[in-house]
């Protein structure tokens, strides 16, 4: 286990926080899918922060809110079951608890699942006095038949307790009410202590006197016992140093007084290890045992069922969205109809908004000239970089601005989670985790969100692979590229009555390309350099609950249009300028775009593509919406990206150059499965900060998107294509 | 994958038990974090479970459990004993 005591001393967190300005520190608890992160937002609002936690890839959110005066630092911790296991998240949670010394702990539980909640809080209550706990989901408690008494609660629990219906803002008050005046002492906390079970009660009873002679006053002794009974270093440590000590402000804690303890110090140790050898393996098991029983009996005692519904909504969904029969073809069938709707939905839109962004454009263009511009500068800034970002704007914006909220709305009404139950095997086989269904489908929207969403994944190995195979799922600014050239090339190639559908299968039979090579290279991968063990799988499948619409498509609509006008801004506008020079610059005759073109044709048209092609993908790196207005310059010769009126003059123009059905094919397929754009990559590394997996990242997909490429075009032109 | 169901034919592993079936867990056949996992879970010795529903696959399959739906894949959910109930 870690003995990390250069990394950030949690102590110290407090002292810091507080000299910043803050009056106290909160902590936020509780189990995975209770609404922890909804509390978390509505507490905070925008005044909120997503790091790390030092030294780990788990990520921390932290953030901040007043209340009469009084500045509360809010600190988000890592959903997890129990504090007892050496996983990463536990030990940070628990750590933090002890160590940081949060003026309050405020544990979100979920109301429908009180007695296993309940596991968690009783540990809570180990480490700390203050704790508040946030009943959530009483209406979804209540929807179920079930009464539970919040009163009768915390007489059992000695600790406040506040029913809340987050999503909506109830209770919000109370709570940080109650939060405020256990921070400040107004309410004192008695907090009730489980009772061990017989069998270990005895080694309990045997070991804590010793602790008591080298950290007396310490306010939390069973737990810190319990510790080292567990055999946890870090805690040991932390009693050898006197760090708890000091911590508690016992004498203990200075180092004259430690000298003088090293005796007792050893014979505590000695003792620890004799007590515990006999029982280690079930001293775990009947700690967990007492928990529960203890559990048991107060949620037994504070909750009353009303009456039990008879007909279960849930249930019901459930057995056809996961039959064997209706299970994937509603699950295709839902993302189809996400799909149509964003290609349908942004069509319009995304015609307006390039009219209008090219109308300014012009009139930029006509500004400068007046203005007495050279030439060469207004074509750099207006025809190259503000190009580039109206291209990105008007192809990106809205498309993406309807799949997420669609999305959203699909992840709040807990249907994803089905998802990653039927393909789960799938994963399995791979060596990945379940969850990499979710990422990939956030991937279908945008690449980097796709890599950010890959924190749902605890297992750094299992991460790693969902975060390296994200980009063989075309994401929305790729569609467009897939869409022309199957409806321009594919249909064209069939016979009118059936070209829309062939246009259509196309378009499916390439994105199964991709979502098959993820599973290849993810299996790969989990063969190779990823080789591990699969982490334990357990999946939680909360009650489906109605979207909150309104809410919903507001913040992620304006989530999103942020986030795509940024990109573009960053990257594109000096994309864009790139390729205007490329296209203007002139050397030996030629331009500088024709040259690059050159060198790269021969390796194009290896893999079934040619050198403007392969030149535009290089170009595309920060966008891929520019593929193709790119493509266009570079065949007609233009000074500018340019997109062209009707299929007949794009289908004319490329066959002129060569394009066949096999090029078109393969650009498809090479769209697919190319390397990830700047704006993930730079997303990857942020998210693994290692340079050699970023490196990977987009050598993976690049050598993939060659062999495919290679082996399908020349598989056709042995057949006779192309 | 072990499998303890030819010992006693009153008891047999969560992953046989039928949809719909209740049981009772009896002992969990698993060591170090994976029975920490389950434990935490609250799959203790005693605890009452249902067999809800199969993934179209086959596994995982999603367990009632303590008034949540838990889905374990086959190689975990094998390796709990379990005591079908009426």
């Amino acid at each position: 286990m870690d003995i990390e005591r250069n990394d950030h001393d949690y102590y110290e967190e407090r002292h810091e926080e507080l000299e910043k300005g803050h009056d106290y520190l909160v902590a936020l608890a509780g189990n995975p899918n209770t609404g922890k992160s909804t509390v978390f937002n509505a507490l905070t609002g925008l005044r909120q922060h997503v790091g790390n936690w030092p030294g780990k890839t788990v990520a921390r959110a932290e953030g901040s809110f007043k209340y009469e005066g009084k500045r509360y630092k809010l600190i988000d911790l890592p959903g997890t079951y129990s504090l007892l296991a050496t996983a990463t998240d536990e030990e940070i949670t628990r750590n933090f608890l002890l160590f940081s010394r949060p003026d309050v702990v405020v544990v979100v539980v979920d109301s429908t699942v009180l007695e296993r909640n309940l596991n968690l809080v009783l540990q809570v209550l180990e480490i700390s006095d203050n704790v508040v706990v946030c009943l959530n989901l009483v209406d979804e408690a209540a929807r179920k038949g079930m009464e539970i008494d919040a009163k009768q609660l915390s007489l059992a629990l000695g600790v406040p307790v506040v029913p809340t219906i987050a999503n909506v803002g109830k209770g919000l008050n109370d709570l940080v009410e109650a939060t405020a005046k256990v921070a400040s002492g107004k309410i004192t906390t008695s907090p009730h202590h489980f009772a061990l079970k017989t069998e270990i009660r005895k080694v309990f009873d045997e070991v804590i006197p010793h602790v008591k002679k080298v950290a007396n006053g310490l306010p939390n002794i069973r737990w810190v016992t319990m510790r080292l009974l567990e055999g946890d270093i870090r805690i040991r440590q932390a009693l050898e140093s006197g760090e708890l000590a000091s911590l508690a402000g016992l004498a203990q804690g200075n180092s004259v007084t430690r000298e003088s303890m090293k005796a007792e110090l050893k014979e505590l140790f000695d003792r620890i290890q004799v007590a515990a050898s006999p029982i280690r393996e079930s001293l775990h098991d009947h700690v967990v045992s007492s928990i529960y029983a203890d559990a048991e009996a107060i949620a037994s005692k504070a909750i009353t069922k009303v009456k039990i519904p008879k007909y279960n909504l849930d249930a019901k969904i459930d057995r056809i969205v996961t039959s064997r029969v209706m299970g994937f073809p509603i699950m295709i069938a839902l993302l189809m109809a996400v799909f149509w709707v964003t290609i349908e939905g942004a069509n319009i839109p995304s015609q307006l908004l390039a009219e209008g962004l090219f109308w300014l454009e012009a009139q930029l263009s006509s500004l400068f000239m007046w203005f007495g511009v050279p030439q060469w500068l207004e074509g750099l800034l207006v025809h190259g970089t503000f190009r580039g970002v109206a291209w990105v704007v008007s192809v990106m914006l809205p498309p993406m601005a309807i799949f997420f909220p669609l999305f959203t709305l699909l992840e709040d009404s807990g249907y994803l989670p089905r998802v990653e139950f039927n393909i789960d095997r799938f994963f399995k086989w791979a060596g990945a985790h379940g969850k990499q269904a979710i990422t990939m489908c956030m991937g279908f929207g945008c690449n980097a969100t796709g890599v950010i969403s890959c924190r749902s994944i605890n297992s750094p190995r299992e991460r790693l692979i969902a975060i390296l195979t994200n980009n063989f799922v075309p994401c929305n600014g790729r569609w467009p590229t897939l869409f022309l050239m199957a409806t321009v090339f594919l249909a064209a190639a069939f016979p009118p009555a059936i070209s829309s559908l062939m246009a259509s299968l196309t378009i499916v039979a390439v994105t199964l390309v991709g979502i098959l090579a993820t599973f290849v290279v993810s299996a790969l991968l989990s063969h190779t350099l990823l080789k591990g063990e699969s982490s334990f799988f357990v999946l939680e499948m909360p009650s489906y609950r109605r979207p909150q619409f309104l809410r919903v498509l507001y913040t992620s609509f304006i989530d999103r249009t942020i986030k795509v006008l940024y990109r573009a801004v960053v990257w594109a506008a000096p994309s864009g300028a790139l390729i205007w020079i490329l296209g203007n610059v002139h050397v030996g005759g030629e331009t500088l775009m024709t040259h690059a073109a050159n060198v790269l044709s021969p390796v194009g048209l290896l893999i079934g593509l040619d050198g403007i092609i392969l030149l535009a993908y290089i170009l595309a790196i920060p966008a891929n919406e520019i593929i193709i207005p790119t493509i266009i310059m570079g065949y007609m010769g233009t000074s500018m990206m340019t997109e062209l009126e009707s299929t007949a003059e794009l289908h004319a123009l490329f066959a002129a150059q060569g394009f066949t059905i096999v090029t078109a094919i393969s650009l498809m397929l090479f769209a697919v499965l190319h390397y990830p754009c700047a704006t993930t990559t730079h997303t990857i590394w942020k998210e693994t900060r290692s340079a050699k997996w970023t490196i990977l990242s987009n050598l993976i997909p690049l050598v993939v998107a060659f062999l495919v490429c290679f082996g399908v075009t020349q598989s056709l032109r042995a057949l006779g294509f192309g | 994958m072990e499998l303890q169901s030819s010992k006693n034919p009153d008891s047999k592993t969560l992953a046989e038990l039928e949809v719909g079936q209740r049981a009772r867990v009896m002992r969990l056949l698993v060591g170090g974090p994976t029975r920490r996992r389950l434990l935490d879970l609250g799959l203790l010795p005693g605890t009452e479970v249902r067999a809800l529903m199969k993934s179209p696959l086959g596994t995982p399959i999603a367990y009632y459990v303590r008034g949540t739906v838990l889905a374990l894949r086959s190689e975990d959910s094998s390796k709990i004993v379990v005591k079908p109930l009426s």
